[in-house]
């Protein structure tokens, strides 16, 4: 394995709190030397990072690659090349695959495809219930071993709370984590957020009462047992605040937050842009802010991209009849750093929080910068602007609601194990 | 949403009427008012649109608005195509190829009628420049031409809209006609646009559209010089929206009586097809206070209006004619 040193960069660490210039060398797929002049190490290779900076690779706790099942909208090998070429190092790979990751033989699939791109990191996580049917729980024993670190509805929520209690408690017998999706799907049979924007544009409502009624029960029964439990993808001013008590009684429970939420509102759907049709639905200015609020308090610790890239006939059509989901890989990196630049979450804070708090959720050991840690990194210039256009998207998925923005960093050299994946001219 | 509007501020397509210039608006009734003419005559074809087709292009089964648009666009000797798609067996061909195979027919102009929300809307992004689009109604967003009839029909009963009271009752949170109502009574400068349903029929924020909301009939009714019937489609009594027929009927349906604290010489309309007995009673519906057959007569002037407009025919040239 090559050994690579990273000269004079920022190095910047929320882990540790390191915030210095220095050099950082990799070697047998490790961070050996971290910090300070580093003269006696001889590398294969040199990375100038003056003036840039040196931080952990992103782990995206949720990031749709539609392989198995999907594969006309994209696959792991376009999609892990497109998050290495975003500073992505690790993506964390839902279970509502086509078949579902409910046997370990599909968590080998995925793992296999991900190993021969040798780009970024791809970790499945396992189906709490057989098909995601809700009914039967999977072999969770088995998915662990087969290398899922925790357990997921996948977006489909678990509607018989028995069966929920039941897989909350078999889970636990493993301290496998479940990741479960705060909706009750009877309210949210909709397409926009309920309010204003869909009332002028006749299209059905979905109420922020579907994320409470799904997180209230959820928390409910969690609450009876020993469950590791993490929200995924809250959406809503109430759902922060549901969420702000119950840590209250238990600061074991996690949540995250997709980045256009931090960002969106419903009202950039008011032209029926598809681009904005959203699974939770983006609400209003109201919501926006009380989540950003909400990771500021740390109360929502992770955010992910919500990956979903679509083929262009799937965001084709009226509204309503359109697929939901964003492609968002590309401009994950870009907007947490703009979170910053908002002075929403200072650096080491917004860092943290596609870095060392999902790998802590999910007991990954990326997402630090230390001397024996595996050199999962991301050299990433500060001021080096760029417009997101359908032609800069590296992901197949080429609906992304930020199309036209302006963004004003990126990541120039991102490392996964030791290797580079991705370099200013291309890996 | 200027997709309707060209550089100038002037229609192109006909999608909804929220936002329009009240200048617009009257245009379109004056426009109309011209042609309101030429239906009274014996000669009833005028040579405005001759050569050029009009493809309607209905997704809904439609009998009144698809035959009313159908004569519109034959009074303007227009080419008119009927198209009905039923979508249980179209399934598999995209919006958009059916819309480039009909635009490869030379249409100028599309008459859109769907159930989705924005699809009117989406016809226009995806026409070739110089093809115009009339929303028929999509969803439960808009239906802009059944808005202005109703807006004509109102001006020619009870003059202009400054002192009118207007009361919308029934379905509103489905019904693309009571928002497209709103936004045009409102951009007329109407006096007072009141909504009355039971709160399971009503959209979220809908005081947010510009109107006054009420539960109670009699109150909402009270002093209104216009009420306008909604129909009330059968499917909501599933779906837990509302118990049954009959106690919609008992809160909200409308008759003789329940009008006694509206304007003595209050009107009633309804965009039809009518429920009898449940949203409005037959004695009602065809007494001296319905205007619902004017309304119906007076969609094909409208519609001819807009459809001169949406093609750059100016409408001193359509008075010439009339």
């Amino acid at each position: 394995m090559s050994r690579i040193l990273i000269g004079n960069g920022r190095l910047i660490d929320p882990a540790s709190g390191l915030d210095e210039t220095g050099d950082v060398a990799v070697a047998d797929g490790r961070i050996v030397r971290l910090g300070g002049r580093i003269e006696d190490f001889t590398p294969d290779r040199r990375i100038d990072a003056s003036g840039q900076w040196v931080i952990p690779g992103l782990i995206d706790l949720s990031a749709r690659l539609r392989e198995p099942g999907a594969t006309r909208k994209a696959d792991i090998t376009s999609e892990s090349r497109a998050a290495a070429a975003a500073g992505i190092t690790t993506l964390v790979m839902p279970p509502d695959t086509t078949p579902v990751m409910d046997t370990p033989s599909v968590v080998e699939l995925v793992t296999h495809r991900a190993d021969i791109t040798g780009a970024a990191r791809v970790v499945p996580l396992g189906a709490l219930t057989r098909e995601l049917a809700g009914e039967q729980l999977s072999g969770m024993a088995g998915l662990a071993a087969a290398g899922c670190p925790a357990l997921s509805d996948g977006g489909r929520p678990i509607t018989d709370s028995l069966v929920l209690r039941r897989a909350l408690e078999y889970a636990s017998t493993f301290s496998l984590p479940c990741l479960l999706t705060p909706v009750d799907p009877c309210l949210a049979q909709g397409c926009l957020n309920e309010g204003p924007t869909a009332t002028r544009l006749g299209l059905p409502g979905i109420p922020a009462a579907a994320e409470t009624a799904g997180l209230g029960r959820q928390l409910a029964v969690a609450g009876a047992c020993q469950a590791r439990v993490h929200f995924g993808r809250l959406s809503s001013a109430d759902g922060a605040r549901l969420l702000t008590t119950a840590l209250g009684e238990n600061r074991k429970l996690t949540a995250d937050v997709a980045i256009h939420q931090l960002f969106l509102t419903d009202q950039d759907a008011m032209e029926y842009d598809a681009r904005f049709h959203l699974d939770p639905p983006l609400r209003d200015i109201i919501d926006r802010e009380a989540l950003r609020q909400a990771v500021a308090d740390r109360v929502i610790r992770i955010i992910c991209s919500d990956h979903q890239p679509h083929d262009q006939d799937a965001k084709d059509g009226p509204f309503a009849s359109t697929a939901s989901g964003a492609s968002g890989l590309d401009t994950l990196l870009a907007l947490v750093l703009r979170l910053v630049e908002e002075e929403v979450l200072p650096l080491h804070r917004a860092l943290a929080t596609v870095t060392l708090e999902p790998a802590r959720l999910l007991g990954l050991e990326g997402g630090r910068l230390d001397e024996g840690a595996a050199a999962d990194l991301v050299v990433v210039d500060p001021v080096a602007p760029w417009f997101c256009t359908g032609e800069s998207l590296r992901s197949r998925g080429r609906n992304s609601p930020f199309l036209g923005w302006e963004f004003s960093a990126r990541a120039t050299h991102t490392l996964v194990a030791g290797r580079l994946v991705h370099q200013p001219d291309g890996p | 949403m200027s997709v309707q509007l060209d550089d100038q501020g002037q229609l192109r397509h006909f999608l909804t009427t929220e936002g329009l210039d009240p200048r617009l608006l009257t245009r379109i009734l004056d426009t109309a008012e011209s042609f309101s003419g030429v239906i009274g005559k014996s000669v009833k074809n005028v040579p405005l649109l001759r050569g050029r087709t009009v493809i309607n292009l209905f997704f809904e089964s439609s009998t009144r608005t698809r035959t009313t648009f159908e004569l519109a666009a034959k009074r303007l000797s227009a080419d008119v195509l009927n198209v009905a798609v039923d979508t249980t067996t179209t399934k598999g061909e995209s919006l958009l190829d059916m819309l480039r195979n009909l635009q490869a027919m030379q249409a100028d102009m599309f008459v859109v009628r769907h159930n989705q929300s924005g699809a009117a809307e989406y016809f226009a992004r995806h026409v070739d420049p110089g093809v115009a689009v009339l929303n028929a109604g999509d969803g439960w967003h808009a239906h802009p031409t059944q808005a202005m009839l109703d807006a004509f029909t109102i001006r020619r009963h009870k003059g202009p809209f400054e002192q009118l009271r207007i009361a919308i009752v029934g379905d509103i949170r489905h019904s693309r006609v009571a928002r497209s109502q709103i936004h045009a009574f409102n951009g007329l400068g109407a006096g007072e646009v009141r909504v009355i349903a039971p709160n399971t029929l009503l959209p979220s924020d809908v005081d947010t559209l510009g109107v006054q909301v009420y539960n109670d009939l009699g109150a909402g009714l009270r002093d209104v010089d216009v009420v306008i019937a909604l129909r009330l489609q059968r499917e909501r009594m599933q779906g837990a929206l509302l118990p049954g027929e009959s106690e919609y009927f008992r809160h909200y349906g409308l008759t003789e009586s329940r009008l006694a604290g509206a304007h003595p010489e209050a009107i009633v309309m309804h965009p039809g097809p009518i429920n009898r007995g449940v949203e409005i009673d037959s004695a009602l519906a065809d007494g001296p206070r319905s205007v619902i057959l004017d309304q119906v007569t007076n969609g094909i002037a409208v519609r001819m209006a807009v459809m001169t407009m949406v093609l750059g025919v100016q409408p001193e040239t359509a008075r010439e004619v009339s």
